[in-house]
């Protein structure tokens, strides 16, 4: 593989899949209250 | 159903995976990879992005804020933001209507090729093998001729699993659906990457997948393709994120759950395009060609490109054809419940029916248009003709009149934002408002302009023009025509209920006080 595409495959995988685990932590940091 | 009794998800993670598993589906593995491969390689990932966070997510959270704070399916949802809006409800229910009749073939294909991955009896043709000795196609349009029971009766299982599924209700059945189908997707689709990833030649195919091209970044067609690509794969603009985002509590994070379902998408998506093109190199360094003369996407690949390869495989073809084609079955079917799930809810919010009748007069009658029309000698053409106009002229088109109704001409953007932002723990500040309200319209605008350009300019497909007019055009028109004459009948006076409700909306809205 070039290495333009070993970069962009880990830019790639960094931002996307780092944007969704950041996601879920975020989203776990904010548990749902309770109902009233 | 009043909105006292109305269904709720379990937990937030079981509407989550709900969300996941409709938004990812068969364009996720059969059209994400080509799209981007065919749109600069690895720099498609900066519009991509960038279409992700100023299309995709609002979209996502705008449907989300709708069914949320008027607790219901669309027409009720719309029809309560105001009187004048319903129509745009059921446009997207006879939107769900048509995709689901056709969507529901491509699952049961999707479960005979399983079938046939074992031993490979697809044979070394595997063009002719699809058209002809499986699907019996006929040679044009017209008249239907013959009924192929070698699709009707997984079409037949198919359904009876959707039905069954909605008919269990939204926490025991959608919700728990996908709690074990996402997951084993997850599963199913990793082991065929890795599996992939070993093949001979995956890395001239990841190479000619990520490879960047930096001079699309200036071509506007690859910004289209990048918004397009987002748009389609996030099942925004029919409704579906609407129906299910009113089965959640009162205090639901909309925004951080919007981030968390775009995103896996997105994960989706960027691992199907690893798995495709690492795939597609092992097919084009073993017939020695480069990979863009074998790259390809949607039927084609799935269904003639993948079998060929399969064919080839030195260890555990078997396993790959499995893996390959139970993945495109869940992925399917998980899609294919929240997109029924938007006609029954909205006949049940309606009429106030039940949900076991609802699932079985709405649900039966549409798997009975589905079972009765598509597993025929003219099924592909119809499947073919109805999903390129839907999409086109139902869903993005629907979409684009939503943002300017809703953005524009009704002004609701800083309420549903306010309402929005009183359970969500993201901010969306201007950003949310901006990317809805210009961003989205312009593009979508665009995307419309450029595909009824090309619809005046050749007949799509080739197809004879009488055939585009009754099974393209008819159909996405008589989703407009009837979602306008459905609007027309009175609503009873339980319904009048909402009527309340709308104003008591209203009345809160303008006092400012959000939720």
């Amino acid at each position: 593989m070039s290495t333009g595409a070993i970069v962009m495959l880990i830019v790639s995988a960094v931002i996307v899949w780092g944007g969704l685990a950041a996601a879920v932590l975020h989203l776990r940091r904010h548990p749902e209250e309770a109902e009233d | 159903m009043s909105q006292q009794n109305r269904e709720q998800w379990g937990t937030r993670t079981g509407f989550l995976l709900a969300a996941i598993g409709s938004a990812v589906g068969l364009g996720n593995i059969w059209r994400f990879p080509y799209v981007a491969y065919d749109n600069g390689g690895g720099a498609f990932l900066v519009p991509y992005l960038v279409a992700l966070l100023t299309a995709g997510i609002p979209l996502l959270i705008l449907e989300y804020a709708i069914g949320h704070r008027y607790r219901a399916s669309p027409p009720a949802a719309y029809r309560r933001l105001n009187r004048f809006a319903q129509p745009l409800g059921w446009w997207q229910v006879g939107i769900c209507f048509v995709i689901s009749v056709y969507y529901a073939v491509i699952v049961a294909w999707a479960v005979r090729y399983a079938g046939f991955s074992l031993t490979q009896s697809w044979g070394e043709d595997t063009e002719a093998f699809l058209y002809g000795d499986f699907l019996h196609v006929a040679d044009a349009p017209g008249p239907i001729a013959s009924y192929n029971l070698g699709v009707l009766i997984p079409l037949v299982v198919i359904w009876l699993v959707v039905l069954v599924v909605l008919g269990l209700g939204v926490r025991r059945g959608i919700e728990w659906a996908n709690r074990i189908f996402i997951p084993l997707l997850a599963v199913l689709f990793l082991i065929l990457v890795v599996q992939a990833l070993f093949l001979d030649g995956a890395e001239v195919g990841l190479n000619a997948f990520f490879a960047p091209d930096w001079s699309a970044i200036t071509d506007g067609s690859v910004w289209v393709a990048a918004y397009g690509q987002i748009f389609f794969s996030l099942s925004v603009g029919f409704g579906i994120m609407i129906t299910y985002a009113s089965y959640l509590r009162r205090k639901s994070d909309l925004a951080g759950s919007a981030l968390v379902a775009g995103f896996a998408n997105s994960s989706f998506e960027l691992l199907a395009g690893i798995g495709v093109f690492a795939t597609l190199g092992f097919m084009a360094s073993a017939a020695d060609v480069p990979v863009g003369e074998v790259a390809t996407d949607g039927l084609g690949l799935a269904f003639v490109a993948f079998p060929q390869i399969i064919n080839n495989i030195p260890v555990a073809p078997a396993l790959f054809g499995v893996l390959f084609f139970v993945s495109l079955m869940v992925a399917g079917l998980t899609s294919l419940v929240s997109i029924v799930e938007v006609v029954v809810s909205s006949v049940r919010d309606r009429t106030g029916m039940r949900r076991v009748p609802a699932v079985l007069i709405v649900g039966g009658f549409t798997a009975a248009v589905s079972v009765a029309v598509f597993p025929t000698d003219q099924g592909l053409y119809l499947l073919d003709v109805s999903d390129h106009f839907i999409n086109q002229y139902g869903i993005a088109l629907a979409a684009l009149v939503v943002v300017v109704v809703v953005g524009w001409a009704l002004w609701r953007l800083p309420m549903l934002r306010r309402h929005t932002e009183a359970v969500s723990s993201v901010p969306m500040r201007v950003w949310w408002a901006l990317a809805l309200g210009v961003v989205t319209p312009v593009v979508l605008g665009f995307m419309m302009y450029d595909s009824i350009t090309a619809e005046l300019q050749a007949n799509y497909g080739d197809y004879p023009s009488w055939f585009i007019n009754s099974a393209g055009w008819g159909v996405a028109g008589g989703a407009m025509v009837l979602a306008v004459l459905i609007s027309l009948i009175p609503w009873k006076r339980r319904a009048g209920d909402e009527d309340d409700t709308n104003a008591t909306v209203a009345d809160a809205d303008q006092s400012g006080k959000g939720l």
